[in-house]
């Protein structure tokens, strides 16, 4: 079915169609309509779900971990200081193993204060031990929810899906929605491997672990989090095929036989391909790629992939305050560290706190990086889009 | 309602030996009693602190009932979610049998960092029982104060220097600050008085919405008492008033336990080695001052008593 939604609305939608049995959430801007939406859902009994209006972010996640922790599929959504004031217990989520699936309406940190779009809080939760998806559209968002869902129950492991904030979350765009059944038969019952409520086999979740044994959960988690790769493939293809959507995690732009590229996240990639095929009209050999998914970073793949380019610019919508270079780019730096054949990677920070980016920005972006190729030089190991 | 000694004896024991507390820790005697008056079956949980430590440590537990521990700061909160869950699933068919769900926390994971929470959670009215397991500091990291510390105790964050004696400030007053949340229980209980505490456990549990129990659980480590007084220091506090057994149900109090003689408070401070320099010729104004607050306390709840029966 072809509707018109907001990003708030696809992705409160696609909770819906989940079923989650707990949701626990509280509002913040861009994200509030999310919990809003889904309120009304249950009002009108559309949803069977258990909605728990906690008191602050950080219960709403504690809520979250003991709904799940007790045999239930467990959602929220959140952005910003919402996030942070999660973060504890992020890790908890995580480290517990718990398949909570979270939207975020991506927005700035403060301070100083500010409401808008970039992505500072997903960012800074990225060692807590989530998946991280970010969405280029409404539409991948909607569908996001849903992978994210199987992802989450088959992985073991809690799930963020991000839109940007107000770009995505307040703008209404054409959207193609799957019907409640196709949801319910992709996603079938959520069956834990274990339960708080079993009180006939009790057991004790979230000991204490001393030195002896800490060190060997975190790294089955990380395990779990590299075996979370091969899942995210099988599960983006079982959408592909049965709903013929595919969301590849590194989506390449017109790249076969590009000299240089530009790497975003989020909705600026749709603003980066326009600004592409401006210029391959010009006859330029330009290219983009989407990451969709931060973690886990698909490294092996980003290597293939920007092995073949001779320059990749970053566009980084958060600052690493590394003094150095943005995130983004001192991950693919990194995995890119011992390949023979490699790009020069130049890193970007744009659209902090909701400055606008363009596709004429982008093109200035395009004309250093042909420039960096043709001299093989790189001025500056950061440069700020669009700053005054 | 009421059980018998006889009755908790044949309990099984859910919260079993083998933990690693201190000798005399009222903390674990609570858990015990709590659990054996429960009406089962029970899920529970507990936030960081003492309890978690001694009772949990990888691969060992001491949890014979489903238990969760997450973070400091949500014991109310996480049961909030796992209630939830209860009641959904219980809805869908998935869960067929009745559960009573108990948070166990201490007095800083309650009246501290922890107090959002909980006042959270009593707010929306979930179904649980939350026992304070009040031992006045924060123990687990080595005895700080907490809003729960009485006025001049000596901790390891006030401590009795040259210029300060102890703990500046009166005790903060979770229970009645429970009641105004319109709880639809809430009461004091020590672990001296095992009836009186499982009463209160059966009574909160049969009740259809939060309550909320504050046990004063002496800590023989951070009072400064030898291991064999912990019941002695529940009785003394009862008896000097400064612990007053009493509940209140749906906007009624009641006291559980008038003493005969109401003892000088100094019975109870005397024995322990937090309020020793309260001794001194130079703090006999904190002396005065504490016995004045509990006396002022003990007649206002007496007041409650009458004028809300
Ligand atoms: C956010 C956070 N801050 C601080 C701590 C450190 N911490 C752990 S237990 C504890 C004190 C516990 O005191 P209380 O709740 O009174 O329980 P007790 O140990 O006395 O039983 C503190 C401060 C923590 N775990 N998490
Ligand atoms: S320090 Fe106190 S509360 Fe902690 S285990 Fe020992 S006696 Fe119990």
């Amino acid at each position: 079915m072809i509707v018109a939604k907001t990003g708030n609305e696809a992705m409160a939608y696609a909770m819906k169609q989940c079923r989650p049995d707990v949701v626990a959430a509280y509002p913040i801007t861009p994200s509030t309509e999310i919990v809003q939406i889904f309120s009304s859902f249950v009002a009108d009994g559309l949803v069977d779900t258990e909605y728990v209006p906690v008191e602050s972010e950080h219960s709403a996640m504690s809520a979250c971990i003991g709904a799940a922790a007790s045999g239930a599929r467990a959602m929220t959504a959140t952005a910003s200081q919402g996030l942070a004031l999660m973060h504890e217990m992020l890790f908890i989520a995580a480290g517990l193993r718990l398949p909570i699936v979270m939207c975020v309406a991506s927005r700035s940190l403060s301070s100083p204060l500010n409401i808008h779009c970039d992505h500072s809080d997903s960012v800074a939760s990225r060692d807590s031990g989530w998946i991280q998806i970010f969405c280029e559209s409404s539409q991948e968002g909607y569908d996001s929810v849903i992978q994210a869902v199987k992802i989450a129950e088959r992985a073991y492991l809690p799930v963020i899906v991000a839109i940007d904030g107000f770009i995505l979350s307040h703008c209404m765009e054409r959207l193609e929605i799957l019907s409640d059944e196709e949801v319910s038969d992709f996603l079938g019952e959520f069956k834990p491997n274990y339960s708080l409520l079993d009180t006939k086999n009790p057991i004790t979740v979230g000991p204490a672990c001393l030195p002896d044994s800490y060190f060997e959960h975190k790294r089955a988690e990380a395990e779990g989090i590299r075996q979370a790769k091969g899942i995210i493939e099988e599960v983006i293809e079982e959408y592909r095929k049965r709903f013929h959507r595919y969301y590849p995690v590194i989506d390449e732009y017109q790249a076969e036989d590009a000299e240089v590229v530009v790497l975003a996240m989020g909705s600026t990639v749709g603003t980066a391909k326009i600004a592409v095929d401006e210029l391959r009209a010009q006859g330029k050999k330009v290219g983009a790629l989407k990451l969709r998914f931060f973690r886990p970073l698909f490294s092996e793949k980003l290597v293939a992939s920007l092995r073949k380019f001779k320059v990749v610019g970053i566009l980084d919508r958060a600052e690493a305050m590394n003094s150095y270079i943005s995130p983004l780019a001192t991950e693919i730096r990194a995995a890119l560290y011992h390949q023979t054949e490699k790009p020069l990677i130049v890193s970007y920070v744009y659209g902090l706190g909701g400055r606008e980016i363009t596709q004429e920005d982008i093109k200035v972006v395009f004309e250093e990086l042909i420039h960096i190729k043709e001299t093989q030089k790189v001025k500056d190991e950061v440069s700020y889009i669009g700053v005054r | 309602m009421m059980p018998s000694i006889k009755e908790l004896s044949r309990e099984p024991e859910l919260f079993s030996s083998g933990h690693r507390a201190c000798t005399g820790c009222g903390e674990v005697l609570a858990v015990r009693q709590v659990l054996l008056a429960a009406i089962k079956p029970v899920a529970c949980v507990m936030p960081t602190g003492c309890l978690e430590i001694v009772s949990t440590i990888y691969p060992h537990t001491a949890w014979q009932v489903p238990m969760f521990h997450s973070a400091f700061e949500n014991a109310a909160a996480t049961i909030s979610g796992m209630e939830a869950a209860y009641r959904v699933l219980k809805r869908k068919g998935k869960i067929t049998e009745d559960i009573n769900f108990i948070a166990f926390g201490g007095d800083g994971g309650t009246y501290d960092i922890g107090f959002q929470a909980l006042s959270g959670a009593v707010e929306r009215r979930h179904r649980f029982l939350y026992v304070c397991l009040d031992n006045e500091a924060y123990m687990n990291t080595g005895i700080q104060r907490s809003s729960a510390t009485p006025l001049g105790a000596h901790t390891t964050t006030s401590p009795a220097g040259k210029v300060k004696p102890g703990k500046l400030e009166w005790r903060k007053d979770i229970v009645e600050i429970m009641i105004a949340h319109d709880i639809p229980y809430a009461a004091q209980a020590t672990v001296w008085n095992w009836n009186d505490l499982a009463n209160k456990v059966r009574k909160a549990l049969s009740i259809n919405g939060p309550s909320f129990i504050n046990v004063l659980v002496p800590c023989p480590l951070g009072w400064g008492y030898h291991s064999s007084q912990t019941i002695t220091l529940s009785k003394l506090a009862v008896e000097t008033c400064f612990w007053p057994l009493y509940e209140c149900e749906n906007h009624k109090y009641r006291l559980n336990y008038v003493p005969k003689e109401k003892l000088p408070v100094t019975e109870w401070l005397k024995l322990q080695d937090r309020f020793r320099h309260l001794f001194r010729p130079e703090n006999k104004s904190l002396l005065d001052a504490f016995q004045e607050e509990v006396d002022r306390r003990w007649e206002q709840l007496n007041k409650k008593v009458k004028c809300f029966d």
